[in-house]
């Protein structure tokens, strides 16, 4: 018998003909009609009025039909609610059979049936099968409860199913223990700050002994919960890592890179020293060179990701090079991702062997994969000095192929070299001339453009070459116009004798002849720059250029960090986090790595570490003092804007002078950035966490000063910060940069305070205080059991407030809490919450729960705690928004017996984030600019004025603006801070609130 | 998760579509269709995203199988799943083919029921899958409740891919050590790189549940037990001495879920209780000390423009005594050539215009033995300036030993329960090593 004919049917009075086969008496010739409306029902064609006839058939002992007609259910049921309930009795029924396969049969069917009807008679069959006896039932069970709750999850949480899901956590049978486990994890990523999977040791522990016996599946979805845990130390780190490991010999990659994330983050946390996490770097290695023997697509998957880790821990796969060499039979998608990692694991020891395979690739037959190996090339040259000059002969060889694009892709390489080693390997450039006449694609004509104005004086016939590209100017793309606008006038400033009337062609074509805006705009520029003054437009146009940089195309390291935290997943392959792709708020929360534990090294690269650190070391740059306060803003806007542009003496020229150094500046950004359009500097994207320790640390040991004062009263460290290795670490950091200067540094954090009495929570107390640490709020809790019973079950709860404060993870209070006891627990939080405003604006309502009864209290965090790593203003941003802001948004404060000089104020309140982003001194005044910006964005700008003629009666001055940012929710009548509060304070500085809402 | 997954054949026709997740339209069919199969430029990426919807695809033969998502999935147990799949489908109808899959769509639906649940994979061990999921669902009827509990109890057991209760009248088990060798050599006889992807499989006739210990010359077991033997007597030292001259460094291995990978991990024991019948034990690779079967000397000269000269010499390295087979060389040609003319010592030689290449095929080769070809190839003048590629000359060939070097050391079997022991079960061993791609750069 063959099922096939079932899908050729096609005559009219197709469905009057099923109807009444379906009815008919004999069984045989309804099953098949009930084959025929499936096969219908796949092809697309709408069987959707069969309902009833296909329902009736439902009540039969045939298996095989039954799960026909629920097939057709599951489609048809959304369309024709009202029939459907005509299904639910034999739905009931089957709950009851003695059959488990029936059972589970009809319990994963009635999930899938999304009509509200049925939905309600759903809950007690499914609350009996998620306790049945056979472990079968109870598997398919969990997974219909996070059916269920994508119909209603409202009705999941009022019939008590989670605490049912949470408890199969512990069930004997390990597939049911994954599907718990996976239903959970699906359900808590519509609940991103429920504790609805509260991982802590025990179920950890037990997820852990459950991977080893389930099937390949399961421990995927074991590993992927396990990743989302935090471990307490990296002792636990360690013991975790152990367990997994023998997880990479499995045979299923998806198991060997679930098992890979879990380590790469838990691997964060240990301490770089230790002889575990040696072992635990030469462990991956192998499984990684191992998945790229399984099959294309899944060699795919795994290289993209491979693309991440190489950038993360370069030093897992360096020896493996060979590895990533293409073979002639890769799929192109494959061949592609290896040229990229071979880049990336491209070094001195290895670069023969590498250059060797490039030349190879690019002969090949496919145009994308050619282009990237040439293009590959040239990377190599610029990451590998040593290289280099192979690179450029490999290069010229490929450029005699004559290869139309190999030809244009080498020669937009070789601009790149150019621009890496100036004034080495303009000796070819004879040869590049030669394959002008070739180029079509814009990129290329841009960078052989380039290279000609570049190099104009060596090129003898340069004048020849830009005039020939002249002709057909408005037929060229934007980019070409513009290159070739740039260079004749380099040309024209290194030869203007013979090119004047070229400079002067491409002038009015840029400036009359072209509707495009970016074009004219530079035209313009460049022709004024040139009728103005010739020395200055030679000192700007032909400004030696900075230097490109090494590494290309890397990841931006927070993302990076982030999609570790999604290796395996789809994440990963697009290298986009999820929020790019996934649609809603569902599983799309950010991921971040944990922090290393100990003091070990801090910066991982010295160099990113190095730079932010000599940026924040800079003193603040000193605004030339003249005239009152008024004037000075009004001239410090007409001011030069950077220091490239050299100070002209003459004040007449000052202002035309000014106004175009300002739109040159921005010009030559614009021209670098087209000629080295793909390269993004390391430097300029700091890690979060690592800078802010750093910056600090470089601000402590500058000014011995402020360490002193504080050193001598020390402030007690409260009792959650021990706990939090991450600050441990940025301490310790702190402490060697210090000189052995004993200081806390950082934000001030108050003492604790009682927030809630015992008597007012039946005994239990709670005291706390709020911190903010490494660019992360938290909430120091302090929990008492003052009464005669043990305490469980702890969970906390915020209310809306006014900067969205939320507990950023559930709450951890890991074991119960007997009579007497005390735990500490720092809570880190999130401001992503929901946004409410409160009276006073600093409130925060908060409800805790434990086994006993649920309590309220409120209490009041500081405003610095929203005071954000990155709220140094720009100087001319700073100038701009100054003047733009209403003055119903000033206030003014005189803060009296403070006994600071003006830097020592500026490094006190940079440690809570407050930057001083420029400093004057008029006569006795010290004046700091100074700029914060809050959580959700807002910006605040003050200016502080210090008395320096007498130290000992120091006044300070405070004017505070306020600048609303995007989105800013909040009336501008209840921005009203002082600086005062937080100079004043005797010992500590900070922003303290209290006196001011 | 996967929330959507579709089949269609050649021509883009939908043949299955199951539909697991709310978010997932009849319209993502039709996208797939028209973005992918119908697309007009080749669609490079096994993942493509649509319209913020993902489709992840393989493709058997003329068939494609596309799984859909719009969520963060795990992209790696998608595929894995998506090849599982393709498994479990031919070990029920044979050949994934538009013709047989029509022939058993309720089959595949019925399948499909089961091993994806809202979509998360369930358990597809085809010999669980196979113990309810019959093409005669009557069969369901006459079952006892303690067959049906054993069937539950499989599929989610511990021991998912072994029912109890078997029984062989006689307990027999067949070992293949299957190795593919991969050889990248540059014209001037450099190894660019090389490595054995290698494959243990087994079939196991077993009764009951045996519980089985495999050994091979793992270099880290034999150099720990030979430091044993030198604390135990002279003689034993000098034994563990010799086989471990003969032990092999194994880059990396995985393993079938049936085996205790802590075990492995801990003690570098192989233990396990084996599925019944055919499944792959593991899958190794290693890199160093390979024996190449083949040494492939290549020799292209161009005359003129219109002419090509190309000597190929084989030499094969090992044992005189073993007989390699199924040997074919392949040469590519340009694709402007006109003629060729062919000269071999040995086997067959044919210029295939079809495929651009003069293919060489020797029966049987003996060990320690040197063959050539000598060929000229005429060319047809044209005006492309791009160079001829020059692709690698490769070869194919089968040989009755492991490149690899690895030797199967032993197979124990315990069962406890039944009365048979180790020496009752009869054993047999076979090593095959194929060429995987194994290429001479010309």
């Amino acid at each position: 018998m063959t099922d096939s004919k079932y899908f050729t049917t096609t005559k009219k009075g197709e469905i009057f003909e099923l109807k009444a086969e379906l009815n008919s008496d004999k069984k045989e010739k309804k099953k098949e009609a009930v084959k025929k409306v499936i096969a219908s029902m796949t092809v697309g064609k709408d069987v959707s009025a069969l309902f009833p006839d296909v329902v009736n058939c439902m009540q039969t002992d045939n298996l095989e039909l039954k799960k026909l007609v629920y097939l057709y259910l599951m489609n048809y049921a959304k369309s024709q609610p009202d029939m459907a309930i005509m299904a639910v009795n034999t739905f009931v029924k089957d709950c009851e059979d003695p059959n488990p396969l029936i059972r589970a049969l009809a319990v994963r069917t009635m999930g899938c049936i999304r009509v509200d009807k049925i939905t309600e008679y759903l809950c007690e069959p499914l609350r009996k099968c998620l306790k049945d006896e056979d472990p079968y039932v109870r598997k398919t069970a969990a997974v219909c409860v996070a059916k269920l709750h994508d119909i209603n999850a409202q009705l999941v949480e009022d019939q008590g199913f989670l605490d049912t899901l949470k408890d199969l956590i512990s069930d004997s049978n390990p597939m049911v223990v994954a599907n718990a486990v996976a239903a959970l994890s699906e359900i808590a990523e519509s609940h991103p700050n429920s504790n609805l999977l509260d991982l802590n040791p025990q179920t950890i522990n037990k997820l852990l002994t459950a991977l080893n016996e389930c099937t390949e599946w399961g421990q995927i979805f074991i590993l992927d919960c396990l990743a989302n845990y935090t471990p307490r130390d990296d002792r636990e780190s360690q013991s975790i890592c152990e367990r997994v490991t023998p997880r990479l010999s499995h045979a299923n990659s998806a198991v060997v890179l679930s098992a890979v994330k879990v380590l790469m983050k838990f691997m964060e946390m240990l301490p770089k020293d230790l002889d575990y996490y040696g072992t635990l770097l030469k462990k991956l290695a192998p499984p990684l060179v191992t998945l790229l023997s399984a099959e294309p697509e899944l060699q795919y998957v795994a290289l993209r990701n491979i693309n991440l880790i190489v950038q993360k821990r370069p030093e897992i796969l360096k020896h493996e090079m060979k590895v990533f060499f293409v073979k002639y039979n890769d799929p192109i998608y494959v061949k592609l991702e290896k040229l990229d990692i071979m880049i990336r694991l491209a070094s001195q020891a290895n670069i023969a062997q590498v250059l060797a395979e490039l030349k190879e690739y690019a002969t090949e037959v496919d145009v994308d994969f050619v282009r990237k190996a040439v293009r590959a090339i040239g990377r190599c040259a610029i990451k590998v000095e040593q290289s280099a000059e192979r690179c450029v002969s490999t290069l010229l060889d490929l450029i005699q192929t004559k290869v139309n694009y190999v030809v244009q892709e080498a020669i937009v390489v070789i601009k790149d070299i150019f621009r890496k080693y100036p004034n080495k390997y303009e000796s070819v450039i004879a040869t590049l001339c030669e394959n002008l006449d070739s180029l079509d694609e814009p990129e290329a004509r841009a960078a052989m453009i380039w290279i000609v104005g570049e190099y104009a004086e060596r090129i003898d016939n340069a004048d020849e070459l830009l005039e020939s590209f002249l002709e057909g100017f408005h037929d060229e793309s934007t980019q070409v116009q513009l290159q070739l606008l740039t260079a004749i006038v380099k040309l024209f400033l290194k030869k203007p004798t013979e090119t004047q009337e070229l400079v002067q062609q491409v002038l009015s074509l840029a400036t009359q002849d072209s509707d495009n805006p970016d074009l004219r705009d530079r035209g313009y520029i460049y022709w004024r720059l040139l009728s103005t003054d010739p020395v200055a437009a030679k000192e700007v146009v032909l400004a030696e250029k900075p230097l490109i940089s090494e590494e290309t195309d890397l990841i931006e390291p927070t993302l990076l960090d982030e999609l570790i935290c999604h290796i395996g997943t789809l994440a990963s392959v697009y290298h986009k986090p999820p929020s790019a792709f996934v649609e809603g708020g569902r599983g799309v929360q950010h991921k971040r790595l944990p922090a290393r534990a100990g003091s070990g090294e801090s910066a991982e690269s010295p160099d990113v570490g190095q730079a932010v650190s000599a940026v924040s070391d800079a003193p603040p740059a000193v605004i030339p003092s003249q005239g009152d306060l008024l004037g000075d803003l009004l001239n410090l806007d007409l001011a030069p804007p950077t220091s490239n542009v050299p100070p002209v003496p003459s004040s007449m020229q000052m202002g035309a002078m000014d106004l175009l150094g300002g739109g040159l500046d921005s010009l030559m950004g614009d021209e670098s950035e087209t000629s080295a359009s793909h390269y993004r500097t390391e430097v300029q994207s700091p890690q979060p966490p690592e800078c802010s320790e750093r910056e600090l640390g470089g601000d402590v040991g500058g000014s011995p000063a402020m360490g002193v004062s504080l050193g001598g009263a020390p402030v007690g460290m409260p009792a959650g910060l021990g706990a939090a290795p991450a600050v441990g670490g940025g301490l310790g950091d702190l402490f060697d940069l210090g000189g052995g200067v004993g200081v806390t540094a950082g934000s001030y954090i108050p003492p604790k305070t009682v927030w809630l009495p015992a008597m007012k929570a039946k005994g239990l107390e709670i005291s706390g205080t709020f911190a903010r640490r490494s660019g992360v709020i938290h909430m120091d809790l302090s929990f008492t059991n003052k009464a005669m019973s043990v305490m469980t079950d702890f969970a906390i709860q915020f209310n809306k407030n006014s900067f969205g404060l939320a507990p950023a993870g559930p709450l951890q209070v890991l074991t119960p809490l007997s009579p007497n006891q005390t735990v500490d627990v720092s809570l880190p939080l999130s401001t992503t919450g929901p946004v409410m405003k409160m009276e006073p604006l600093n409130n925060l309502q908060v409800a805790v729960k434990n086994n006993i009864d649920v309590f309220y209290f409120s209490c009041q965090y500081p405003i610095s705690l929203l005071f954000v790593e990155d709220g140094k203003m720009d100087r001319q941003v700073f100038l701009a928004t100054w003047k733009d802001i209403p003055s119903e948004n000033e206030a003014q404060f005189q803060i009296k017996d403070c006994h600071l000089n003006s830097d020592a104020a500026s490094n006190k309140l940079q440690g809570s984030n407050i930057f001083t982003v420029a400093k004057r001194t008029v006569d006795t005044q010290d004046m700091l600019y100074q700029s914060v910006k809050l959580t959700n964005g807002i910006w605040m700008l003050a200016e502080l004025r210090i008395q320096t003629g007498n130290p000992n009666s120091t006044d300070l001055e405070v004017g505070v603006i306020f600048l609303s940012g995007l989105n800013s929710n909040l009336p501008s009548s209840r921005r009203r801070t002082s600086w005062h509060a937080l100079l004043s304070a005797p010992h500590h500085l900070s922003l303290t609130t209290q006196s001011v809402f | 998760m996967i929330g959507g997954l579709f089949i269609y054949n050649h021509k883009g026709e939908v043949l299955i579509s199951r539909v697991y997740r709310d978010d997932i339209g009849r319209n993502a069919v039709d996208a797939f269709r028209v973005n992918v199969i119908h697309a007009r430029q080749q669609v490079r990426s096994p993942v493509t995203n649509i319209a913020r919807t993902s489709f992840f695809h393989v493709k058997r033969s003329n068939i494609w199988l596309a799984a859909v998502t719009k969520q963060n999935v795990n992209a790696a147990m998608v595929f894995e799943f998506l090849y599982k799949m393709c498994d479990v489908m031919t070990a029920y109808f044979g050949k994934i083919s538009e013709e047989n899959i029509k022939n058993n769509f309720v089959l595949i639906y019925e399948l499909l029921d089961e091993i994806l649940d809202f979509g998360y994979p369930q358990n597809s061990e085809t010999g669980a899958l196979k113990t309810f999921i019959t093409q005669q669902g009557i069969k369901s009827q006459l079952q006892t409740k303690e067959e049906q509990s054993q069937i539950t109890s499989q599929v989610t057991g511990q021991i998912g891919w072994r029912r109890e209760g078997i029984k062989y009248r006689r307990n027999e088990l067949f070992l293949d050590v299957l190795e593919s060798v991969n050889l990248l050599m540059s014209p001037q006889g450099q190894v660019l790189s090389a490595h054995v992807s290698g494959r243990v499989v087994m079939k196991s006739y077993l009764s009951g549940m045996p519980e089985c210990k495999f050994g091979m010359n793992d270099k880290i077991v034999i150099d720990k037990q030979g430091k044993g033997g030198t604390t135990d007597e002279a003689g034993k030292s000098e034994l563990g001495g010799s086989s471990g001259k003969q032990s092999i460094a194994i880059d990396d291995c995985t393993f079938h879920q049936c085996v205790r990978l802590s075990k492995f991990d801990s003690e570098r024991s192989i233990s396990f209780i084996p599925p019944d019948g055919e499944y792959e034990l593991m899958r190794y690779r290693t890199t160093k000390d390979i024996i190449l079967p083949f040494r492939v000397i290549p020799l292209v000269r161009e005359v003129g423009r219109t002419k090509l000269e190309v000597k190929v010499v084989i030499k094969s390295n090992f044992k005189p005594s073993l007989l390699a087979q199924k040997i074919e060389v392949r040469i590519p040609t340009p694709l402007n050539t006109s003629g060729v003319q062919v000269i071999c010592m040995k086997g067959k030689a044919k210029y295939k215009a079809s495929e651009n290449a003069i293919v060489w095929k020797i029966k049987r080769m003996a060990g320690m033995k040197e063959s050539q070809i000598s060929a000229e190839i005429e060319l047809l003048p044209t005006n492309d300036k791009k160079k001829w590629a020059r692709p690698p000359i490769s070869m194919n060939f089968e040989v009755p030993f492991a490149p690899s070097g690895l030797k199967v050391r032993y197979l124990k079997v315990f069962e406890p329960k039944l009365n048979y022991s180790d020496h009752d079960v009869i054993k047999w061993v076979r090593y095959i090593g194929r060429s995987g791609i194994y290429e001479t750069r010309c």
